[in-house]
């Protein structure tokens, strides 16, 4: 035993260049595949955590049978109680109350379709910043008699801040709703379809409008970070009453954003999969190498008596100790760059204009941050590793196949 | 006593393509403490012999005893053991393992058998000094010169104490000086200790130091005198 880690270790520094080769291109494939996996996993997280913080939120609470069939007649109350049970949940910010139905809007001869959003300003704000979106005019204050509405409905309708919108409507239980609201502010919206419908009220001007006071069709959840999204569902799960509340959470909520997802980490495995067979490539070049060097000198010791099996472990524990030391130092120098990028994202605005546009339309920043997680680093330590020893057995292979006679000619 | 027995052994490489009989039907018996040179021209057949008698190689017919045992029969694994613990080797050059300095390269083989540790340091002394290169003991094969190396590869081939020395052209790539040493050696414990060799060679001065010289020519044995 001693014997063969003595061979081992000498081995390994027997050729330096090729030890550093092998070094370095183990080091590379594991810093690598880390570092694109956490871009990957970083990029997706903010862009699922911008979607969802703009408008839907991680999870909503409804009246049963809202998801499958909402509507104007299928609202919840909105007693105080809620307040308490936002309390009791651990990492659960808030409930934000939302009142959501169509409407027709009209400003002179125009007329269109729109979503009123009966809203808590506040709280609206504290989740979505709301505020922030606003161009021109001012934002709700709870008990206003007006709204906020979108741009390019404000563009459709020729209104401005300060002009009167009328909106008509349906309301709870089949009543006529018919309203008239000052205009206080002007929204902009990166999605175009939202841009052009988007109605903002605050919510006892909504409920008076509808006509359901105490009533509201959603409750948002707030929490303080994704992560922690399935223990308040299971907690709110358990605490509302199953005959009367659902609680829905985002993946149901927005399933394109989830399709998109798997077809984009689809993509990236395809990816990952193509560095890795370059990874590949790399390692098994300089086993080769290291297998040419030594062929003769295999002869020779299969020759003189040593057993295949010893000198397989031999050159074995060669390629485990330089995988051991390349995947270390590939975890730890991928440590500060997976940080340096989660903390600086690579930032895209400054990228051609389309590219710019196309985060604005979809709501997204226009940047690219890095996930640090601990798993990533593992798994790409580990997958790199195999691969090591997978192609370690090709060494292994060659030396039980090995004919001294023939190894010694050279 | 004998220790090596060949009967009838014949060696055709490439026998589907372009066969080539290296051996032709040879018959050999080496006695204990023998100092046998195997001569003849290149292409004659002599590395092959050596290769089939050491388990390097299989014979294409016949039977090879070695202290008793037919080991044209035994499989890849055991024929390793028994060559660790039979048979000493010199080859022709390079026949070190660089890594390990020379008492390391005699100690290796030791190691594979299993011998304790004392013992193997031992014996590392004692040899490394009967083929003159005590003081040259830590170096690396790399620093040793083309006769030093073939010393320590001689002491290594004692090392496992085995039944004979098989020594495929050992003074080829040497000058006239070392290989007169080198002979010196090898007849010293041929002498000494009773050693078996069986050395192949071309060289006249080596031959005229051999007592027993089997001529190989196509294959076959041609002459065989003992002086
Ligand atoms: N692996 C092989 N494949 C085919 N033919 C071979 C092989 N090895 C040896 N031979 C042939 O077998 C014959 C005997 O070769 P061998 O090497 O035993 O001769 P030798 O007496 O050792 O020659 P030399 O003095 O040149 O070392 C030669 O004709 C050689 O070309
Ligand atoms: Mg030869």
């Amino acid at each position: 035993m001693q014997m063969m880690i003595l061979l081992a270790w000498r081995n390994i520094w027997r050729n330096k260049r090729r030890t550093a080769i092998t070094i370095s291109s183990i080091f590379f494939a594991v810093l690598f595949s880390i570092f694109m996996l956490a871009l990957q996993n970083g990029s997706w997280g903010r862009m699922i955590d911008n979607a969802l913080s703009s408008y839907f939120g991680y999870g909503q609470i409804h009246k049963k049978g809202y998801y499958d069939d909402p509507g104007i007649n299928t609202l919840m109350e909105y007693t105080s109680d809620w307040k308490g049970k936002s309390k009791n949940i651990e990492h659960l910010k808030d409930f934000v109350p939302r009142l959501e139905s169509f409407a027709m809007a009209s400003y002179g001869n125009q007329t269109k379709g729109v979503m009123i959003n009966g809203i808590d300003p506040k709280k609206e704000n504290a989740l979505t910043k709301l505020s922030g979106k606003i161009t021109e005019g001012k934002y709700l204050e709870l008990n206003d008699t007006a709204v906020m509405i979108a741009e390019g409905l404000a563009s459709q309708l020729k209104i401005g801040v300060g002009d009167t919108i009328v909106f008509i409507s349906q309301g709870y239980h089949g009543v006529n709703s018919a309203g008239k609201y000052t205009v206080k502010g002007l929204l902009h919206f990166g999605p175009p379809d939202l841009n052009k419908m988007m109605v903002y009220m605050p919510l006892p001007e909504a409920q008076q409008f509808f006509g359901c006071e105490n009533l509201i069709s959603t409750l948002i959840i707030d929490i303080d970070d994704r992560s922690n999204l399935p223990g308040i569902i299971k907690k709110l799960k358990s605490q509302v009453e199953p005959d009367l509340h659902e609680v829905i959470e985002w993946e149901q909520l927005v399933p394109n954003l989830l399709a998109a997802k798997q077809a984009k980490l689809n993509g990236v495995y395809i990816f990952m999969l193509i560095l890795y067979t370059i990874i590949s490539f790399g390692i098994f070049g300089t086993i080769l190498m290291m297998i040419k060097e030594r062929s003769y000198e295999f002869g020779i010791l299969i020759g003189i008596g040593m057993k295949r099996k010893l000198l397989s472990m031999v050159v074995m524990l060669e390629i485990i100790l330089l995988g051991m030391a390349g995947v270390f130092a590939g975890v730890i120098a991928a440590i500060p760059l997976v940080n340096y990028f989660r903390v600086n994202p690579i930032d895209m605005s400054h990228m051609e204009k389309g590219l710019d546009n196309m985060f604005d339309q979809y709501g997204f920043e226009p940047v690219l941050p890095t996930a640090f997680d601990i798993s990533t680093f593992v798994s790409q330590a580990i997958i790199v590793f195999v691969i090591c020893l997978l192609l370690a057995t090709f060494a292994v292979w060659k030396i039980y196949h090995v004919k001294p006679v023939e190894s010694m000619k050279n | 006593m004998t220790v090596i027995e060949t009967k009838g052994i014949t060696k055709v490489y490439n026998p589907k393509k372009v066969p080539v009989h290296a051996l032709r039907g040879v018959d050999l018996t080496i006695r204990k403490g023998e100092f046998t040179a195997i001569v003849g021209p290149s292409g004659s057949g002599k590395t092959t012999l050596l290769n089939i008698i050491g388990g390097l190689d299989q014979a294409s017919s016949g039977v090879v005893i070695v202290d008793g045992v037919d080991i044209t029969r035994i499989s890849d694994n055991k024929l390793i053991d028994f060559r660790k613990e039979k048979i000493g080797f010199v080859f022709q050059a390079y026949n070190l393992i660089p890594v390990l300095t020379a008492a390391e390269n005699v100690e290796f083989i030791m190691l594979l058998q299993g011998i304790s540790k004392d013992k193997r340091q031992k014996r590392v002394v004692e040899l490394l000094k009967s083929v003159g290169i005590e003081d040259q003991a830590d170096k690396r094969p790399s620093k040793l010169s083309g006769g030093q190396q073939q010393r320590v590869a001689v002491a290594r081939a004692l090392a496992s104490k085995p039944s004979f020395v098989l020594a495929d052209e050992p003074t080829a790539n040497l000058d006239s000086k070392s290989t007169a040493q080198l002979l010196d050696i090898m007849a010293k414990l041929n002498q000494e200790e009773g050693m078996t060799f069986i050395f192949s060679t071309h060289d006249q001065r080596v031959i005229d130091r051999a007592r027993r010289v089997v001529t190989l020519e196509d294959g076959m044995i041609i002459s065989d005198v003992t002086r």
